[in-house]
């Protein structure tokens, strides 16, 4: 598989390792009255679907980003290369 | 149909005529005390020993393709009990035990062949957490003993002893480990199934789940509505979709797992060996072909192929750790979807419904499992309560903090 960098253009697959599910970007607020099933839930259970997947890779072996690349997972087809951080800001995150 | 050997020798000069299908193909009734969804190896064994050890007849397996058109037809058919924990020791012993009296328990040839299974060590600190484990399997009543070096050269002169980065320093060997023919133990336990009353449904997809005020009372299927007093889901690798149409979300992803096979060679492998430096893990066929894998790709994947890096991955494992292998010529790869959950053991047990039951979770070690988790599956279903050796299969494990991590690596599933 070719991701397609944002900042680096495509490099191979190899060089990154993964995490999971992007949702794991999402982390729950420590402060709420069900913090404790919401991180179970967080660190735990997966939607694991069939077909597209936003995923979390990490560039080990390169400029070392996080990346969310949304990814077929039933064709390994790339159709979105994202900076985690972009992401992160996206969704209400300071960083 | 009974078969023998003299069975065998008659059909011979007879020209072979007399050899009927082993299974029915009926059409589904509008209803069954059980309904098996998953026609694999679990589910098969799972409607085997429900008809024959707790005499739940009134039963249907359920698949969307033929039987075993899943993982028992793509697994590399080691069969072992070597586990560390007492959560998972035991229950792997119960297969073990199972798999030592299939063949004449289902009559049936399943090729297993105890020819033990070698992990080998490479280092001090190595050689002592296999003789930790050695011990943790004697005391459950595993059979283990920890080979040196000079012991296992005799087994084995072929391996790279010398490596300069990886010397082999010896092995922990579980003399009854093994090999079976993958398909024949799907068809063994497919033929006994049914010859005691149970229908074999293929071509027959589960789209939804009937469930009414917390009770499941049935399956949507491309044949129709199937009523059932218990549902007993058993799909490893897509465990996610299936329990998704019951509303529920699992601690599974799913992930491929490359296999290879080289063509035929003369008998070199006495027995399964394991590289214990990286992750290789080879025996030989029947056939001759030297079966092997290694690592999961490692990203979520529903495709049964994977990518070269990891063919690259595994070929170096097998390289540093017998370079004989380097002569061999690959035949044929492959990729099988396996279900790995967030500590590495897998799941049997009931759901928040009353009457839908999941067995799953079981990341690379099905194949071996496959008779002990339908024995167990069959007790949960038929009483209610687990077996013994699969109480803490519970799918509430990451709540209750009793998880089953073998290797420690805490809730990241395509480490385990």
């Amino acid at each position: 598989m070719i991701i397609n960098h944002p900042l680096l253009g495509p490099r191979d697959a190899s060089e990154f390792t993964y995490l999971g599910d992007a949702s794991l970007i999402d982390r729950p607020d420590p402060e709420a009255d069900d913090a404790a099933k919401q991180f179970h839930d967080y660190v735990y259970l997966r939607d694991n679907p069939v077909g597209e997947h936003r995923e979390l890779w990490f560039h080990e072996h390169g400029d070392r980003s996080w990346l969310v690349v949304t990814r077929n997972t039933l064709t390994h087809e790339i159709t979105r290369v994202e900076l985690a951080k972009d992401v992160a800001i996206a969704r209400g995150r300071r960083r | 149909m009974r078969y023998s050997g003299l069975k065998v020798f008659l059909e011979g000069l007879t020209g072979n005529r007399g050899w009927k299908p082993v299974w029915r193909d009926p059409d589904p009734k509008q209803e069954y005390d059980v309904v098996i969804v998953g026609g694999g190896g679990h589910g098969l064994s799972t409607a085997y020993y429900l008809a024959k050890e707790f005499g739940v007849r009134n039963v249907a397996v359920l698949d969307k393709g033929w039987l075993g058109s899943g993982n028992i037809g793509r697994n590399t058919t080691i069969i072992r009990s070597n586990y560390l924990l007492p959560g998972n020791a035991h229950f792997y012993e119960l297969s073990m035990k199972l798999w030592e009296g299939l063949e004449q328990d289902f009559n049936y040839n399943a090729m297993v062949s105890q020819r033990s299974v070698i992990n080998l060590y490479h280092s001090d600190s190595q050689r002592d957490a296999y003789a930790r484990r050695g011990n943790a399997m004697r005391l459950a009543g595993v059979d283990a003993d920890l080979l040196d070096r000079k012991q296992l050269r005799r087994i084995c002169p072929f391996l790279d002893f010398e490596n300069a980065r990886f010397p082999i320093q010896g092995g922990l060997r579980q003399k009854r480990g093994g090999t079976a023919r993958h398909d024949a133990v799907a068809w063994g336990y497919a033929r006994g199934a049914d010859s005691r009353g149970v229908d074999l449904i293929q071509n027959c997809e589960v789209t939804g789940f009937r469930i009414s005020d917390g009770v499941c009372t049935g399956v949507e299927t491309t044949r129709g509505l199937i009523g059932a007093q218990k549902v007993a889901v058993c799909v490893a690798g897509s465990s996610s979709r299936v329990m998704a149409l019951a509303g529920m979300r699992l601690p599974i992803e799913s992930h491929v797992l490359q296999a290879f096979v080289t063509e035929g060679l003369k008998p070199v492998i006495p027995g399964v060996l394991t590289y214990g430096a990286g992750h290789f893990y080879v025996s030989q066929s029947d056939k001759g072909g030297l079966v092997f894998g290694g690592d999961l790709d490692g990203y979520n994947s529903y495709a049964q192929r994977g990518n070269l890096p990891t063919v690259e991955n595994v070929c170096e494992g097998g390289m540093a750790m017998m370079p004989v292998i380097g002569r061999a010529r690959l035949l044929r790869s492959w990729g099988g979807v396996m279900d790995m959950s967030m500590d590495g053991s897998p799941f049997i047990d009931k759901t928040g419904v009353e009457g839908l039951y999941f067995n799953g979770g079981w990341c690379y070690g099905g194949f071996k499992a496959t008779p002990a988790s339908g024995y167990c599956y069959a007790h949960l279903i038929a009483r209610d309560e687990p077996h013994p050796t699969a109480a803490q299969m519970r799918l509430d494990r990451s709540i209750s903090g009793r998880m089953l991590d073998e290797t420690g690596r805490g809730p990241q599933p395509n480490l385990h």
